[in-house]
């Protein structure tokens, strides 16, 4: 290594110093960059803020009985939203979810699990309490009318919409993420569409623990 | 003697049909061969239940699913489903489902299947439903899916549930 005139060790050495500062800067510009970045993506696909979730509703369970937001309070829930017309993920979900309550055991009995459906029209009373009866019977059914179902939805900002098939069928798009909420009813964690079963249940678990 | 034989070789055969795995049947039409057809049985008063199979294209020319008819439900269609940012999407398929030559095509749950709106009688484990199918070029064959529990997976578990078009692999027999 050769000196340059008027380059003294000390002169090189705060030089030195002065490049691994910036270079640490910009590690850390990234870093928190990136970070956020990835915060943010995490919360756009699960399009969900737990602060903006939640709020007043009132719609029925499958005997007629009013089920509003204080249902959802003084015990962890777990809540989701299909329709009885729907081959795949609806029964799937109430299955995995009749799973989940047999595994979890007696622990079980401390969540409340909520099957709302987007579709009132067609999910009556009478067709949530036949199609449930398929699966765990602490499943409750929710349904009510349109605009009470709509007014749930809007609070859980769950979508939903109607897509017409032939001969005036139709099916739904709706959310098929399963909402873990606390004992205050706040938004505090999901399980996604065929999650794997042991950390499904882990969720379950740490809610339950909470 | 002969006779006793042949009696005793087909209560063996008889034997064996019965104690054969209740999924697994095959159907052959033209170049086409149909494996893994499989139903979801429904719970009461379901207005919609899934049917399930498994595709592979033998020739070198390509072909389409293009209908499922049954008489056990008042319709049957033939959609796709996908999750998008934890949407549920379900579309009918618009003019078939491709199948290419040397390809095989899972009809499974995550991807395509045979709708069944309004079945006629609730679709029960153990139980079948037939199930007619329409190739573009191999033309149209009677079948059946047998009917897995509520909830089941299908009749292989670890298959891949995605659409297996473009792998050019022979459909292997399994088991058997
Ligand atoms: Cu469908």
């Amino acid at each position: 290594m050769t000196q340059g005139p008027g380059k003294s060790p000390a002169v090189t050495l705060l030089r030195i110093v002065r490049y691994l500062l910036w270079a640490a800067i910009v590690v850390l510009v990234l870093a928190v960059g990136a970070m956020s970045f990835s915060v943010w993506q995490a919360g756009k696909s699960m399009g969900l803020q737990a602060s903006s979730m939640g709020g007043p509703f009132s719609v029925v369970d499958t005997k007629g009985e009013r089920v509003t937001q204080a249902d959802l309070e003084g015990h962890p829930s777990v809540l989701f939203f299909g329709f009885t017309f729907c081959p795949e993920v609806c029964p799937t979900t109430l299955y995995e979810t009749t799973q989940w309550l047999k595994a979890l055991g007696p622990d079980a009995d401390r969540l409340k699990v909520y099957f709302v459906t987007v579709d009132p029209e067609r999910d009556t009373q009478e067709q949530m309490a036949a199609y449930l009866s398929a699966f765990d019977p602490r499943i409750v059914g929710l349904t009510g009318s349109r605009p009470e179902i709509d007014g749930m939805l809007k609070a859980w900002r769950v979508y939903s919409r109607k897509v017409p098939l032939d001969d005036g069928d139709y099916t739904m798009d709706h959310t098929a993420t399963v909402y873990l909420l606390d004992r205050d009813a706040r938004l505090a964690g999901t399980i996604d569409y065929k999650e794997a079963e042991d950390t499904a249940l882990a969720k379950l678990k740490r809610l339950i623990a909470g | 003697m002969n006779r006793r034989f042949s009696r005793l070789s087909g209560a063996l055969f008889a034997l064996f049909l019965a104690a054969a795995p209740a999924a697994a049947h095959e159907v052959k039409v033209g170049a086409i061969e149909i494996t893994d057809l499989w139903a979801r049985a429904t719970p009461p008063a379901a207005p919609a239940a899934g049917g399930f199979l498994t595709i592979t294209n033998h020739g070198s020319e390509p072909d389409r699913l293009i209908s499922a008819a049954s008489d056990a439900a008042e319709k049957v269609e033939i959609h796709e489903m996908k999750t998008e940012n934890g949407t549920m999407i379900m579309r009918p398929v618009a003019g078939g489902v491709d199948i290419p030559a040397g390809g095989t095509v899972a009809l499974a749950p995550g991807g395509y299947h045979i709708m069944f709106i309004r079945p006629k009688a609730p679709l029960v484990e153990g139980g079948k439903v037939a199930v007619t199918l329409t190739f573009e070029k191999a033309g149209a064959v009677d079948t059946f899916l047998h009917i897995l529990p509520v909830g089941s997976p299908g009749p292989k578990p670890d298959a891949d549930a995605g659409h297996a078009g473009g792998h050019d692999h022979q459909h292997m027999n399994m088991g058997q």
